[in-house]
C-alpha cells in the first residue's frame, strides 16, 4: 500500500453532488462524495436502496445529468468529467470508462446480434479494421467464457440465459479495453452459483487488463469477497471508507456495524437478528444533523445538531461519525 | 417508523395532490370548461338560444351572420345559432347514451372473459375478430337499416357494435392486473371471484376504459352526426348537428354558415372530450 | 414437532407450452415446462420448513400449488389428511383461510386502491372473523401485532416503504387466524436492515401464535436462520432434505454443497473451499436424463447419466437424492 502510494490515482472524485428535481422539490441524492481509485483496484460502493450508490456511479459518467444537476469534481486523466460537455464525454463512455448494469436483458439491444453490438463499441472507440474487430469480438466472447464463441456472434440476446447475457454485456463493455469499469449491481439479478462465476470473471479480467473497477452492491458478502476498498453510503453520503478487510473486521460507523449484524451469519439460528430500527430517511426531509442519528444506538446530542464530516482516522480509513464504534464493541463476532 | 419512506430515489418524492396537479394543467381545464358549458347548454338550451329554433321566418331566408342572427339563418329563415344551441341537447345525449351501455356491457364482459379465460375467451376472441374486421360505420348503418332510422335505434346499433371495443380493452387490462400478486392474494384469502373481479381488479383496470370513453363520446357525436347527415339518425326538423350540416350542404358556397357553424360545434365538443380524456389519464393513474 | 399438518405427495406440475401451427408443421416438440417433478414433503405443526433453490427451480410454483393458485397435474396435497384439490374441498374456502400465503413483491401484493384498514377489514369480514362492531378494535390489535403505528390504517400502500408493506401483508394473512403461513421470498425484495426486522417479526409471531411456516427463499443464510428443517430443490425435485443445522453444516448432495459454498461470506479472509459450479441451470423445458444435476456435477459417473436417483434416507442426515452421497 505504502509503496503504491506514489502512483497517481486512476480516478479522483471530490465533492460530488447530484441533486434531482421532481415536482418542484429538490432531492439531494448524492452529497459531497469523494474517493480515489487506483489502477487495478476494486472499490465497492455499498448501501441500501436510496443511499445514492447507483446515482454516484452514474454521475461519474454524467448519466445523471438528464435528471438533475451534478457538481463537484471527477478527475480522469487530468480532466474534470463533471464540467465536460456531452460531446467530449461520448468517446470516454464505453471507450476509456465502461459500464455494466444489473439487468442485462434491458441493457442489451434485443434487435441486434451480439456480434453487431460488440462491433459497434469497437467501431466507436478504436481504429480497428473490420477483420480485427471481428477477431476481437470472438476473443472477447471467449474471454468471458461463452462456449463456441465464433458461432454465437450471430445470435440475439434472448438466445442467451441470464448469466450468459451478463457475460455478453461484460464482453461488450470490455471490448474497447477500458481502464475503468463501473458495475452497477451486476449480479443482483443472478443466482448465487452464477453470481460467483460472474464476480470471478470481473476480478480476473480486471487483473488481466490492469483495470480499475467500481462495484455498486447492497451485499456485504460480495464486497468482502471481491473488493479491495469499500465505501459505505447512507442517505447520499459516504459514512465510512477504507480497505475492505479493515472496515469489515472492525467497522467504526454504527450503520456499518448494524448492516453487518443484520446479516444472519454466525448468529444462533432462530434467535432475533440485530436490526437497525426504523427506515432510511426521506431524502426530501433529511435531519439537520447526522442522517443516521434517528436510527443510531450511539447517538449523542451532537449528532442531532451538526453533521459529522468524513474525516481521516488513520490507516487509510475515513469515518463520518462523532461516536465511533470501537473494536469489539458492537461488531459481529 | 411512523414516517413512510420509499425505497427508491425517484419514489421518495412526495407528490403534491394529484387532483391539484391535474387541475393546474391548462388542457384539462379547457376540456372541463368546454364540456361543462356544453352540458349546461344541453340541459337549458332555452336560456341561451335567442330565438325559437323552429320558428320559420320566410322574410329572413338564408341571411348571413348579423347581430340579430349571429350564425345567420337557414333556408326556412330559422335562426342557425338557436338551432345549433338546441342541438346540444340531442348531441350531448348522443354522446352519453350511445356509449354508456356499450361501456357497461363491455366492462362486465371484458372483466369476466379476462378473469376466467378458457372457452368463453376463445369465443369472445372470434366475436371480436368478426366485428372489428368490418368498418364501424358500415356495421352501424347495417344495423340501423334493419331496425329502421331514428335516435333510439341508432343508440342500439352503436351499442351493439361499440361494446366490443370496451370489452377488448377491459379484457387486456384485467389480464395484466390479474398477474399482480394482490389478485393472487385475493384468491389465497379465499375471496369470491366476484369480489376479486369487481372489488379488486375492476378499480385498477378501469382507468384506460374511462379515458377511452371520453374519446368515444367525441366519436359518438361524430357518428351520430354522420348518421343524422345520412338521414339514419335524428330526423328533421329536429335540430341536430349532422342534420344541420346536411341541410346546408347544397348551399356550401352561397350560405357557408349553415354547415360551418354546427361543424365548429362538433369539433369543439370533440376537442373538449379529448382534453378531459388526457387529463383523466394522468389523474386516475394509481400512485406507486 | 409431532402432528403433520400438510402432506405433499409426489406433486408434479407441467405448464403446457403454446404450440403454434408452424411448430406443428415443423415437427417441433411441444415446449412444456416441467416445473415440479414429483415433490414429496411433510410440514409438521409448529415447525419452519425452509425451501431453497435457484430461480426457476420450482420453489415458488410449489408454494403456489399449496395455496391452490396452481393445480398440480399429478400427486396430491393433503391438509389434515384431506385432499385440498378434491371437489368438495375446493368449494370450501376455509382452507384458504387456514393456509395463508405472503408474496415477494411488496409493491404488487397490496391493492393500490385500498387503504390498510380496507384491506384488513375485508379479510376479517369475508371470513366472519368478527362482527362489524369489533372491526376497529381488531384492526388496532393487528397493527400492534405487526408493529405498525395505528395511523398506518388510513394510508394507501404507496405511502409505505417496502418493509412496511410486507408488515401489512403479514397483518392481512394473520387477520384470518391461519395455521400455516407460506412465505414466498417474503424479504428478498427488502434492504438488509429491513430484512432483519421482518425476519424477527416472523419468528416472534410464530412463537406467539404457534404458526407453521413454509419459508421459500433463495438466500441460504436467511433460510438457515429461520428454519428447523430445510429442503433443497433442483429442477423441480427435492435433492436433499433434512435438519437445518446438519444440512448446512455438512451438506450431502453435491448441489447443496455448491449452493452453500457459493454464498459469499462476510469474512474477507474466508475465501477458500469454493466449489464452483460449471455451467448454468438447465432449462426446465429440457431436463437432462438421469440425475438432472449430472451436467454440472464434479462427481458424476455413468450411472448418473442413466439413472434418476431417488430421495433416500441417509444415516444421521435426512434424505438425499444422489447415487454417491455416501462417498462425497
Amino acid at each position: 500500500m505504502t509503496l503504491t502510494q506514489v502512483q497517481t490515482p486512476l480516478l479522483e472524485v471530490a465533492n460530488l453532488c447530484t441533486t434531482f428535481t421532481a415536482g418542484g422539490a429538490s432531492i439531494p441524492a448524492v452529497r459531497n462524495v469523494g474517493f480515489t481509485l487506483n489502477r487495478g483496484e476494486v472499490l465497492g460502493l455499498v448501501g441500501e436502496s436510496g443511499s445514492g450508490k447507483s446515482v454516484t456511479l452514474r454521475s461519474i459518467l454524467g448519466l445523471s445529468r438528464r435528471y438533475g444537476e451534478t457538481t463537484g469534481e471527477v478527475l480522469w486523466r487530468g480532466d474534470n468529467l463533471v464540467a465536460m460537455p456531452e460531446s467530449s464525454l461520448r468517446p470516454i463512455r464505453g471507450g476509456e470508462i465502461a459500464m455494466i448494469f444489473q439487468e442485462p436483458m434491458t441493457s442489451l439491444n434485443p434487435l441486434l446480434t451480439v456480434g453487431v453490438q460488440i462491433d459497434e463499441t469497437l467501431k466507436a472507440h478504436t481504429r480497428m479494421t473490420a477483420s480485427e474487430r471481428k477477431k476481437r469480438a470472438i476473443e472477447m466472447l471467449d474471454l468471458v467464457g461463452i462456449p463456441a464463441a465464433r458461432s454465437r456472434l450471430g445470435e440475439y440476446p434472448h438466445q442467451f440465459s441470464g448469466g450468459m447475457r451478463q457475460r455478453v454485456m461484460i464482453a461488450i463493455a470490455l471490448a474497447a479495453r477500458p481502464k475503468l469499469l463501473l458495475a452497477d449491481e451486476p449480479t443482483t439479478a443472478l443466482d448465487v452459483t452464477i453470481q460467483a462465476q460472474i464476480l470471478d470473471l470481473i476480478l480476473s479480467l480486471a487483473k488481466d487488463f490492469d483495470m480499475g473497477v467500481i462495484l455498486v452492491t447492497h451485499d456485504l458478502g460480495v464486497v468482502a469477497q471481491t473488493c479491495d476498498q469499500v465505501a459505505v453510503m447512507y442517505a447520499g453520503r459516504i459514512v465510512e471508507e477504507g480497505a475492505v478487510r479493515a472496515v469489515l473486521k472492525s467497522p467504526q460507523h454504527p450503520y456499518t456495524v448494524g448492516l453487518m449484524r443484520s446479516v444472519p451469519q454466525n448468529v444462533p439460528p432462530r434467535t432475533p437478528l440485530y436490526s437497525i430500527p426504523g427506515t432510511p430517511p426521506s431524502l426530501l426531509n433529511l435531519p439537520q444533523g447526522c442522517a443516521f442519528a434517528p436510527r443510531c444506538p450511539n447517538r449523542s446530542s451532537a449528532c442531532d445538531q451538526s453533521r459529522p464530516e468524513l474525516l481521516d482516522t488513520g490507516g487509510g480509513r475515513a469515518l463520518a461519525c462523532f461516536n465511533k464504534v470501537r473494536a469489539g464493541e458492537g461488531a459481529a463476532a | 417508523m411512523s414516517d413512510a419512506t420509499v425505497s427508491s430515489t425517484q419514489a421518495v418524492v412526495r407528490k403534491p395532490g394529484r387532483l391539484r396537479l391535474a387541475l393546474a394543467k391548462p388542457g384539462f381545464m379547457t376540456g372541463i370548461a368546454i364540456i361543462g358549458a356544453s352540458v349546461v347548454l344541453a340541459l337549458f338550451p332555452g336560456l341561451f338560444a335567442p330565438h325559437d329554433p323552429n320558428f320559420i321566418d320566410y322574410m329572413a331566408v338564408r341571411q348571413p351572420p348579423s347581430w340579430l342572427h349571429p350564425f345567420g339563418t337557414d333556408l326556412l329563415g330559422r335562426d342557425t345559432f338557436s338551432r345549433v344551441i338546441w342541438a346540444y341537447s340531442v348531441n350531448m345525449q348522443m354522446a352519453f347514451l350511445a356509449t354508456v351501455f356499450a361501456l357497461l356491457i363491455g366492462v362486465v364482459v371484458g372483466a369476466l372473459v379476462g378473469y376466467y379465460r378458457g372457452i368463453a375467451d376463445l369465443v369472445f376472441g372470434r366475436v371480436v375478430d368478426a366485428i372489428i374486421t368490418f368498418p364501424f360505420l358500415v356495421l352501424v348503418i347495417a344495423v340501423v337499416a334493419v331496425l329502421g332510422p331514428g335516435l333510439i335505434n341508432m343508440y342500439i346499433a352503436i351499442t351493439l357494435v361499440g361494446w366490443v371495443y370496451y370489452a377488448r380493452l377491459m379484457r387486456a387490462e384485467v389480464i395484466s392486473q390479474k398477474a399482480n400478486d394482490y389478485a393472487s392474494a385475493g384468491i389465497v384469502m379465499g375471496y369470491s371471484d366476484r369480489r376479486i373481479i369487481f372489488r379488486h381488479l375492476l378499480p385498477n383496470a378501469i382507468t384506460p376504459i374511462i379515458v377511452y370513453w371520453m374519446t368515444d363520446m367525441a366519436l359518438a357525436i361524430l357518428l351520430g352526426s354522420s348518421l343524422g347527415y345520412l338521414g339514419l339518425g335524428a330526423q328533421p326538423p329536429q335540430a341536430e348537428w349532422g342534420v344541420l350540416i346536411a341541410e346546408g350542404r347544397n348551399f356550401i358556397t352561397t350560405a357557408w354558415w349553415l354547415s360551418l357553424m354546427p361543424g365548429i360545434a362538433i369539433v369543439l365538443t370533440g376537442l373538449g372530450f379529448s382534453l378531459i380524456g388526457d387529463g383523466l389519464a394522468d389523474l386516475l393513474r394509481p400512485r406507486g | 414437532m409431532s402432528e403433520t399438518v400438510l402432506e405433499i405427495r409426489d406433486v408434479s406440475l407441467t405448464f403446457r407450452g403454446k404450440r403454434g401451427v408452424l411448430d406443428v408443421v415443423a415437427g417441433r416438440p411441444p415446449r412444456d415446462v416441467n416445473a415440479l417433478n414429483g415433490v414429496t414433503l411433510d410440514l409438521k405443526r409448529g415447525e419452519t420448513l425452509g425451501v431453497v433453490g435457484e430461480s426457476g427451480c420450482g420453489k415458488s410454483t410449489l408454494a403456489r400449488c399449496i395455496v391452490r393458485l396452481h393445480e398440480p397435474n399429478g400427486g396430491e396435497i393433503l391438509f389434515h389428511g384431506s385432499d385440498v384439490f378434491a371437489p368438495d374441498q375446493r368449494r370450501d374456502r376455509s382452507y384458504n383461510r387456514r393456509v395463508q400465503m405472503m408474496f415477494q413483491d411488496p409493491y404488487s401484493s397490496l391493492n393500490p386502491r385500498m387503504t390498510t384498514s380496507q384491506i384488513l377489514k375485508e379479510a376479517l369480514l369475508v371470513h366472519g372473523m368478527c362482527g362489524e362492531a369489533d372491526v376497529p378494535e381488531r384492526l388496532e390489535k393487528l397493527m400492534d401485532l405487526v408493529q405498525l403505528p395505528r395511523d398506518a390504517l388510513e394510508k394507501y400502500p404507496h405511502e409505505f416503504s417496502g418493509g412496511q408493506r410486507q408488515r401489512i401483508a403479514i397483518a392481512r394473512a394473520l387477520a384470518v387466524e391461519p395455521e400455516v403461513l407460506i412465505a414466498d421470498e417474503l424479504v428478498s425484495a427488502l434492504d438488509v436492515s429491513v430484512q432483519a426486522q421482518i425476519v424477527n417479526l416472523l419468528l416472534e409471531l410464530q412463537e406467539r401464535l404457534g404458526l407453521t411456516i413454509l419459508f421459500v427463499a433463495h438466500d441460504l443464510r436467511l433460510v438457515r436462520h429461520v428454519s428447523n428443517r430445510v429442503a433443497v430443490i433442483y429442477l423441480g425435485r427435492i435433492v436433499e432434505i433434512g435438519d437445518s443445522e446438519t444440512l448446512f453444516a455438512s451438506p450431502s448432495h453435491p448441489y447443496s454443497q455448491a449452493l452453500l459454498s457459493a454464498a459469499p461470506s462476510l469474512d474477507p479472509d474466508d475465501k477458500g473451499s469454493k466449489i464452483h459450479l460449471e455451467g448454468e441451470l438447465p432449462s426446465p423445458m429440457d431436463i437432462p436424463p438421469g440425475c438432472p444435476f449430472h451436467v454440472r456435477c464434479r462427481h458424476k459417473t455413468p450411472k448418473c447419466t442413466a439413472e434418476l436417483p431417488v430421495l433416500r434416507p441417509l444415516e444421521g442426515r435426512g434424505a438425499v437424492a444422489c447415487h454417491h452421497a455416501e462417498k462425497i
